[in-house]
């Protein structure tokens, strides 16, 4: 059985904060630790970057969580990694180098929250378009977008009469 | 044939002419399948030996614009798709139709987000939209015919070009005669 104790005999400074996401177990680690613990549990046998995605949690302090979701293929363990950040100063390590996976994981997240990856090979976005300026998956940018930041071409052959009235969302 | 096509056309001849070019023109709409999203698979059912669209004229797909006249724009329209589907709209030389195949393309279907454009109208000049999601293979049929009633009424000749698609509008000029009621007492009966 796997246990974040084992980090802990490895860096003895390391401190984390245990997390259990539904019976799996999790740490949450500082953005200094991150790239050491993440090399470690590579080497312990946590070969497998199965997700990584991004969270807005809405709240002052840490306001952008990434979480990693690792697993031992041979002890079919799986546990999660997560790093949090402010949104004044949205930077995070880059795992590309560790598990190649994470490359485009990292840029979606960097495309939905704006979180940068410091280290990332090729940080730029994946889904809007590149002069995007906003984005999209912050608690605070609205369900139908922003009206104009993405052109429409030749708006001006607009059937005028079936426009559908935004709520305003 | 109307009142009003009667004294619009030059004569007999061109009416005749219209008409030909027009039976001519939608018994042979050659569709330019832009299939994007799952609508793709109902259009090739359209397609297929069940629900033939080949026995309508629409004999090849032609994937190719330039060599098309009916875009059926099948499938979720995005924003960032917006400006690859209008750039195949371009490339169609005149006359061409423009079908708005399931909820996606005629309103955004299910997607109310801000990523889905809500409409394709509102970049493209649309003639038939479809309801569904997806629309049964026998709706697009429908469409295709509504599309062909359109190419019906068409008046390719009167405008004095057969190429153009759009009627100049300063060449639709009826006179109006104006005849004033006598002033004349009693109820006026006319034979």
């Amino acid at each position: 059985m796997f246990s974040f104790e084992s980090v802990k005999e490895q860096f003895p400074e390391f401190t984390y904060e245990a997390v259990d996401v539904n019976g799996t177990p999790g740490a949450l680690v500082s953005n200094d630790d991150v790239l050491r613990v993440a090399n470690f549990l590579k080497e312990s046998g946590f070969l497998q970057l199965m997700d990584a995605f991004g969270i807005d949690r809405n709240q002052k302090k840490g306001r952008f969580e990434i979480t990693y979701n690792l697993r031992n293929h041979k002890t079919n363990e799986r546990i999660f990694l997560k790093v949090r950040c402010d949104e004044k100063y949205p930077h995070v390590p880059s795992l590309t180098s560790i598990w190649t996976g994470a490359n485009w994981n990292e840029r979606e997240a960097f495309d939905m929250y704006g979180v940068i990856f410091d280290g990332h090979p090729d940080l730029r976005r994946m889904y809007m378009p590149d002069e995007f300026e906003f984005y999209p998956l912050r608690k605070d940018f609205p369900l139908m977008g922003i009206p104009g930041s993405i052109p429409l071409p030749h708006s001006e052959d607009a059937d005028r009469r079936f426009k559908i009235p935004d709520r305003g969302e | 044939m109307g009142l009003n096509d009667a004294i619009q056309s030059e004569g007999f001849v061109t009416s005749k002419l219209d008409d030909i070019v027009n039976w001519a023109r939608k018994n042979a709409l050659w569709p330019m399948p832009l299939g994007i999203s799952c609508c793709a698979i109902e259009m090739m059912h359209f397609a297929g030996p069940r629900y033939d669209v080949s026995r309508f004229g629409s004999e090849v797909f032609r994937f190719s614009p330039r060599q098309s006249d009916l875009l059926i724009v099948a499938g979720t329209v995005t924003y960032k798709m917006a400006k690859v589907v209008r750039k195949i709209y371009d490339q169609m030389p005149d006359p061409k139709w423009v079908i708005a195949m399931g909820v996606c393309t005629s309103s955004g279907g299910i997607y109310r987000t801000y990523s889905v454009v809500q409409g394709i109208n509102q970049f493209l000049p649309v003639d038939v939209y479809i309801a569904g999601c997806p629309p049964r293979p026998d709706s697009v049929l429908k469409a295709l015919m509504m599309i062909q009633d359109e190419v019906a009424h068409d008046r390719p000749f009167a405008r004095g070009t057969i190429i153009s698609g759009e009627p100049p509008q300063d060449l639709i000029q009826i006179p109006i005669q104006v005849i004033p009621e006598p002033n004349v007492p009693g109820k006026i009966v006319r034979v």
